[in-house]
């Protein structure tokens, strides 16, 4: 991943004068976090890396394995969710929305458990 | 008409609309995809010890594949964020950067991974007559050593008339490396690199057979999840190009000269979809190629 700063405004031809440049200030934010996307992207790299590599070592049971795999790969989800996706730094309404989504899908996940361990049989 | 909040945030929620849309339509999506990875963990569960199948996919293209969509991550933000700094010309390199990354993902799975799995045969040996192909399941050794035994000889169909002629009796099977050389213990746990199949042939009496076919989703209960699971995934993905093409197309230079900040947020929008489709394979990957 190549990033060569060039200065703000390098190709300014295109910027059209019609009151909507942008927000100097907003403009800066943003190139702050380019540095941040980057290391995101290198760590999600590196992690995929890790995940295959434990796979080839035997933690003594293949749920342990299933469990250190779904450990990494949360780890990875939570680095997209709130770097990419700006949900460390993001308005009240979408916290409201996605904490019924996590209810909802933590239940949906309780009745598959349910469902699997079906007391009358085992 | 004018849709009215595309820009400015509305003042009760605080955002502009697309965004509240977006999430709303990426928690129905939480719920698609949870849905079918609650019926994955639930038929994995519930398979008898031992039989839900390792290492059948091509890991070292899996990986490539997942890096792939990685990066494509960081260049679908990185175009967001040049709009954001009013450099278009970066953001046009940039978001073709994410469709190049998003076809190859697809052409992968569609001309190479997929493919390779429909010609893939594998025949399900019944119980009683396991005792006779012993020398191909080297279950013997399995056993001793504390692993799972097989009940599947897999390879290269020989005779593709078999699958469908009552007259033909047996399946005549180049072997993976596995039926191969079964009790050779570096078969016992699945590799990095994909083995081929060997030149050793197997006949395998229809009657001996409880079930036999290609790598298709009525194979087994792994794959019918493996192709739902990534078929549904490669649609999302599919999507996502389109979007991010039109995107790219002159439609969103005439946005832009309209309106910088209104593109920016189509893109952030699209963005999310995009990360979510990375987020979903980021489990994909681990649960269906590794483990």
């Amino acid at each position: 991943m190549d990033e060569t700063h060039e200065p703000i405004g390098a190709d300014a031809a295109v910027v059209p004068d019609d009151g909507h440049a942008p927000d100097e200030h907003a403009a800066h934010d943003v190139a702050k976090h380019i540095r941040a996307y980057l290391m995101v992207g290198l760590t999600l790299l590196v992690f995929t890396a890790i995940t295959v590599a434990l796979s080839y070592i035997n933690f003594g049971t293949q749920k342990a394995n299933v469990a250190v795999a779904m450990l990494v790969a949360t780890f990875k989800a939570g680095l997209v969710a709130a770097i990419f996706m700006h949900l460390s730094n993001e308005k009240r309404m979408i916290y409201r929305i996605l904490i019924f989504t996590a209810f909802f899908v933590l239940g949906l996940f309780f009745l598959t458990y349910l469902a699997w361990y079906d007391p009358i049989v085992r | 008409m004018d849709i009215p909040y595309t820009v400015t945030a509305r003042p009760d929620t605080g955002l502009w609309n697309a965004k509240v849309g977006i999430w709303l339509f990426l928690a129905s999506e939480v719920m698609l995809f949870g849905g079918l990875f609650s019926a994955y963990v639930f038929l994995r569960l519930d398979a008898p010890p031992g039989r839900w199948p390792h290492g059948l996919l091509n890991v070292p293209v899996g990986t490539m594949n997942t890096a792939i969509l990685i990066a494509s991550s960081v260049t679908v933000v990185m175009a967001w964020a040049s709009l954001k700094m009013r450099r278009f010309a970066r953001y046009k390199l940039y978001m073709g950067i994410t469709i190049l990354c998003g076809v190859i993902f697809l052409a992968v799975k569609l001309a190479y991974e997929w493919p390779e799995k429909f010609v893939h045969f594998g025949a399900h040996i019944k119980t009683e007559a396991l005792e006779k192909y012993e020398p191909y399941l080297g279950n013997k050794h399995l056993l001793a050593t504390g692993h799972e035994p097989r009940n599947k000889i897999t390879g290269h169909l020989h005779n593709h008339e078999a699958l469908h002629d009552p007259n033909v009796h047996e399946y005549e099977i180049a072997l993976d490396k596995v039926n191969a050389d079964p009790t050779n213990p570096e078969s016992d746990r699945p590799h990095f690199w994909p083995v081929h199949a060997t030149d050793k042939v197997a006949h395998v009496d229809k009657k001996d057979v409880k079930f036999a076919g290609m790598f298709l989703p009525n194979f087994n209960t792994y794959f019918a999840t493996y192709f739902t699971i990534t078929g549904l995934h490669g649609l999302h993905v599919l999507g996502g190009v389109l979007v991010f093409v039109y995107l790219w197309l002159p439609v969103g230079a005439n946005l832009y000269k309209r309106n910088p900040e209104h593109l920016a947020n189509r893109v952030e929008v699209a963005g999310l979809f995009w990360h979510f489709v990375d987020l979903v394979w980021i489990f994909v990957f681990p649960l269906f190629y590794l483990l």
